[in-house]
This record gives C-alpha cells, sequence and structure tokens, in this order.
C-alpha cells in the first residue's frame, strides 16, 4: 500500500469504511508527514495536532467527510484559533466563532487541522506578501507556489494536506492549484457562504476546495455549499449532489475556446500545452468552438479599481481598537490610527486601500469606479453570450508557470498580469476549476501547467463532469512531485 | 510616471495610514503605473450601459426578525489591545 498521505479523500474514505486504518491513524500520518516535509515547504503557519487528534478519535466516519483532515487557509476563521490572513495586523488573534464553512465541515465529521500560509489579506499571486513566512512552490523550491492561497495548494501538492480550503477574489484558489499541479474549484458567487472569511473584496470573494482529483472538490463543495442568515449574498437553492455528474465522457460537450485567452507574451510552452490539452477534449468527443470575449483586456484593469475599492472599506474595520494590532502610546486618535494602520500592514495592503480609496474619492469616483462598474457589466455580458453556443470554456489558468521567488515583487503591476485568465471569472460571477494538464520545463525542472474551465453561474454540476471527465483521461491528477 | 492627481500622502491621510518618505514614493511611481494603466477603460464608450455592484444581485434579503445568540462579552473583548472593566479602552477622544 501506498502512503496514506498519498491517498485522495475518497480513498482515504474507502479505507477508514473497510476498518483498514482510522481517522486517528490518517492524521498522525499527516502530522508525521508535515514534519518531514513542512520545513522545505513552509505552507503551514500552526497546527493544533492535540485537538484534531480528539476529533479524529471521535469521528463519525459514515458522515459525509467523516474523519477526513481538511487544512484552511488563513483568512477562515476556526473557533480558537489564530486567524491572522498572514498578517501582523491580527498577531495573536483568536477566532471567537466558526466561520459558516468550518461549522458546515464539522457537522459533515471533517477535522478543520491547520493554518495555511497566504498573502496577506489574500493580496498577491505569489504568497510572498504573507507576512510570516515564504510558500515554496513543491515542484521546485526556488520558485512561488502562486497566490494567494499558496499554502493550501502547495500543502496539498506536497502531500502534506488531503484538501484545503481557499478563497478567490481574482483567481486566487485557481492560479495557486495550477501552478502547484493540483485541482482547485471557484464557486458561483453565492454558492457558498462567506460568513467567517475575512473581507476581501465582498461582491468577489467566494470559498472554495483545492484538492488532487475534480471528484475531492465536488464532495467538498456538497459539504460547503448552501443558503446560509449570515450572509446575505448566499443563494438559497435547491440542494444538490455534484458527484452525480462525475464519471462521464466529453462526448457531444460544446467547449469554447475564448480567442483573447491566447495572448501575446504569454509563455509559449504553457500556451502549446493547453493547445495539447484542447486537442485531447477533441479527441476525447468534445466539440470545440472559438468564441470572442471582446472585453477581456479591461478585466484587470476593472479588477484593480473595484477590488481595492472594496477593500479599502473592509479594511477600515482594522483601527485598532476592537482588535488587531494598536500602535504604542498614541497622541491622539488620529495618530492611532495612522500608526497602528502603518505599523499593522505590509506593503500591498497599504498600496491597495490607497489605490481603492482614491478611486472612491470625490472627483474621481465617476471616472474610475462608476466606469469600473459599468464594464464589468459588459464583461458579464461577454460571458452570457459565450455561453449561449457552448456549455462550458477551455483556456489556460495562468498565462506563466511559476516564476522564481523575488523575481516580480517590485512591479505589483506585472504581478497583477498573472491573474489576466482567472480575474473575469470572479467579475462575472461565474465558477471555474483549474485541473493539471501537463508539464514545461524550465532549467532542467518540471513545473505544472493548468487548464481552466469555465462554467455559467451555478453551473457547477456540468462543469465538475467537464473537468473530471478530462482528467480522468489524462495522466497528469496522479502525478506528484519528487521526494524532498 | 506618476499621475498628476494622485497625491498619495494626501490619499494614505484619508485612509488613516501612516507612510515612511520611502513608501510615499515608492507607491507613488508604482501606483502612478497602475492608474496610467487602467487608463484603458476610457477608451470605451459606457454612457448606455447599466453598472454591476454585484455578480448575482440579490434584493431586499429579510430573516425572521427574532434574536438569536451572539458573541459572549468574554468572547467579544478577549481579542481587544486594550480593556478593562468589561469594556474596551479607547484613545482619548474628546478634551
Amino acid at each position: 500500500m501506498s502512503e496514506l498521505t498519498d491517498l485522495s479523500i475518497s480513498e482515504l474514505q474507502a479505507g477508514f469504511r473497510r476498518g483498514d486504518f482510522t481517522p486517528a491513524d490518517a492524521l498522525r500520518a499527516l502530522e508525521s508527514r508535515i514534519a518531514k516535509v513542512d520545513p522545505s515547504i513552509d505552507a503551514y503557519l500552526s497546527r493544533d495536532f492535540e485537538t484534531a487528534l480528539a476529533a479524529a478519535e471521535n469521528a463519525a466516519i459514515n458522515l459525509p467527510l467523516g474523519g477526513v483532515p481538511i487544512g484552511i487557509k488563513d483568512a477562515i476563521n476556526v473557533l480558537g484559533e489564530s486567524c491572522t490572513c498572514s498578517s501582523k495586523m491580527l498577531a495573536g488573534f483568536k477566532s471567537p466563532y466558526d466561520a459558516t464553512v468550518i461549522a458546515k465541515l464539522r457537522a459533515a465529521g471533517a477535522i478543520p487541522y491547520g493554518r495555511l500560509n497566504m498573502d496577506e489579506f489574500a493580496m498577491g499571486s505569489s504568497t510572498e506578501n504573507s507576512a510570516y513566512k515564504k510558500t515554496r512552490n513543491p515542484w521546485d523550491t526556488s520558485r512561488i507556489p502562486g497566490g494567494s492561497s499558496g499554502g493550501s495548494a502547495a500543502s496539498v501538492a506536497a502531500r502534506e494536506a488531503f484538501a484545503t480550503l481557499g478563497s478567490d477574489t481574482g483567481g486566487s484558489i485557481r492560479q495557486p492549484a495550477a501552478l502547484c499541479g493540483v485541482v482547485g474549484l471557484k464557486p458561483s458567487y453565492g454558492r457558498v457562504s462567506r460568513y467567517g472569511l475575512v473581507a476581501f473584496a465582498s461582491s468577489l470573494d467566494q470559498i472554495g476546495p483545492i484538492a488532487r482529483t475534480t471528484r475531492d472538490c465536488a464532495s467538498l463543495l456538497n459539504v460547503i455549499t448552501g443558503k446560509d442568515s449570515h450572509d446575505s449574498t448566499s443563494l438559497d437553492l435547491p440542494a444538490e449532489d455534484f458527484t452525480t455528474g462525475l464519471g462521464g465522457d466529453l462526448k457531444g460537450v460544446k467547449l469554447g475556446v475564448p480567442k483573447e485567452y491566447f495572448v501575446d507574451g504569454m509563455n509559449p510552452d504553457v500556451r502549446s500545452k493547453v493547445e495539447v490539452a484542447i486537442q485531447h477534449c477533441q479527441e476525447l468527443g468534445a466539440e470545440i468552438i472559438e468564441v470572442s470575449l471582446p472585453h477581456t483586456a479591461y478585466a484587470v484593469g476593472v479588477y484593480y479599481i473595484i477590488a481595492t475599492a472594496e477593500a479599502s472599506a473592509n479594511l477600515a474595520r482594522f483601527d485598532g481598537v476592537r482588535y488587531g494590532h494598536r500602535a504604542k502610546n498614541p497622541r491622539d486618535l488620529l495618530d492611532h490610527y495612522m500608526r497602528s494602520r502603518e505599523e499593522g500592514f505590509g506593503s500591498e495592503v497599504k498600496r491597495r486601500i490607497i489605490l481603492g480609496t482614491y478611486v472612491l474619492s470625490s472627483g474621481y469616483y465617476d471616472a474610475y469606479y462608476l466606469r469600473a462598474q459599468k464594464v464589468r457589466t459588459l464583461i458579464r455580458q461577454d460571458f452570457t453570450n459565450a455561453f449561449e453556443k457552448v456549455d462550458a470554456l477551455i483556456c489556460p489558468t495562468s498565462p506563466d508557470a511559476a516564476f522564481k521567488i523575488g523575481e516580480r515583487v517590485d512591479d505589483p503591476l506585472r504581478m497583477y498580469l498573472a491573474d489576466i485568465f482567472t480575474i473575469a471569472t470572479n467579475l462575472a460571477g461565474i465558477c471555474g476549476i483549474s485541473v493539471p494538464c501537463g508539464f514545461i520545463e524550465e532549467s532542467g525542472t518540471k513545473l505544472p501547467v493548468g487548464l481552466q474551465f469555465l462554467g455559467k453561474a451555478l453551473d457547477e454540476n456540468r462543469l465538475l463532469g467537464i473537468a473530471d471527465a478530462y482528467e480522468r483521461a489524462s495522466e497528469f491528477a496522479n502525478a506528484r512531485p519528487r521526494d524532498l | 510616471m506618476s499621475s498628476p492627481n494622485l497625491d498619495v500622502r494626501d490619499v494614505a491621510r484619508l485612509a488613516r495610514i501612516e507612510l515612511t518618505d520611502e513608501e510615499a514614493t515608492t507607491f507613488q511611481s508604482q501606483l502612478g503605473r497602475v492608474l496610467e494603466y487602467v487608463e484603458q477603460l476610457k477608451t470605451l464608450d459606457v454612457s448606455d450601459v447599466e453598472p454591476t455592484a454585484h455578480a448575482n444581485p440579490v434584493f431586499n434579503v429579510l430573516r425572521e426578525d427574532v434574536s438569536r445568540p451572539g458573541l459572549t462579552r468574554e468572547a467579544a473583548l478577549a481579542n481587544a489591545p486594550h480593556s478593562a472593566n468589561n469594556l474596551v479602552v479607547v484613545t482619548k477622544v474628546i478634551e
């Protein structure tokens, strides 16, 4: 038998039910794996093994995720655990409540285990903006894991987590999943309650799973979805089992290739891997149709106006009064605010709050924020038009593979352009998934490439079915980084 | 290249963030480039387009008006940087 930590969630649960091993065995195996590899990866900020072990020993394995440990991005509140959003602002903060997704995981028998590193307040594409540590890509530890859910993706790839939760505001689940060679799902806006997720941009944020298979993502979505009275934007939808669309094939499925997603300046090797994957889908019976999303080029600009505007309002709560960092010996209240926020926030967070404050400020609101909201309408319409012709879109997740740590830290605009293929999904509120589609070679190392499928809003069942059909027909889901 | 209209220090003060001189200089030029990039939005004619504030518009979401459990006083104060007598201590606001 292979190591326990190599198993997918469905294999793990089958083992529990056959009595091959117990949830406590799985947790112990996981912890020793973390102890072995995390010094090289640095995905985890903290873990509470004793509490998790007590839960594992009492796990009800017949529940939907009974006894399965799930790693949690450090932006999601778990009662009694730290929740820093990888920021000094929240050093020492202990969550006084469970996020709705955590309450749902517990009700399904899962065990939230470990706090995973991220870009500070989810602002970034490389996890280099963490105030605590730099997470490294398991395929090449001199490279970034992607971001902002970099710890959530790297831990799954390094077999030091079975599956994790991340959050995706402009690609923060799908891009790190692509760069680490695992599967990441961004559900449609409103599919999953955001209650207890520290807010970045409320009209874009969505919690979703990262795992080694599409099936595992579907099982997690089954558990975390649902209307929540604590989040008025969560939708009241009929119950669905997202695993029912799995196990099929691609015969007759109409896949649209958005021509704007194959741009000059993207890594040519990444492009050719994605083109081979599209060809493969055609061989598997899919009908490939070229479509146009004409406003794609404006998505990054729209995003960095809307997301920063919303962030400037959301992060106003960090005032050093009720929680969070407070500067010592303030002269007066203004000095208290200004120094608490100067000392607590890192550079990228300050940059975005300033940009967001500017685009909302008197005299500039119409020129920036209102205009961006109007272009957002055009971007949504592009997708609506495309989905009249096709069942899903197929495209790259990221224009590049994992880049070197430090390579882009001084050039925010270049970093922002790394999200060019994922951002429009959030602006439109639709769902998207990244699955591994091969490797490119750079300076002698293999780096994973992600294939992205995009589905119309609330069409997760079909989207997961398509991703699963491709994943089973390709050999990449079982690839793992060489051992560390 | 920096935007003629963006005064980083002025906006940072609105956002209640103190900046070092070095931060002010770096942010001024970095955000200038970002603003220059978003200028491309001005090439589109959006005069007849409605703005989108939310991807999935839902309106007038109501719940039953009944009380439900909230945080205890202890839990609410547990993360406060400074508390006393079951209250959060704040920096003096009035003379």
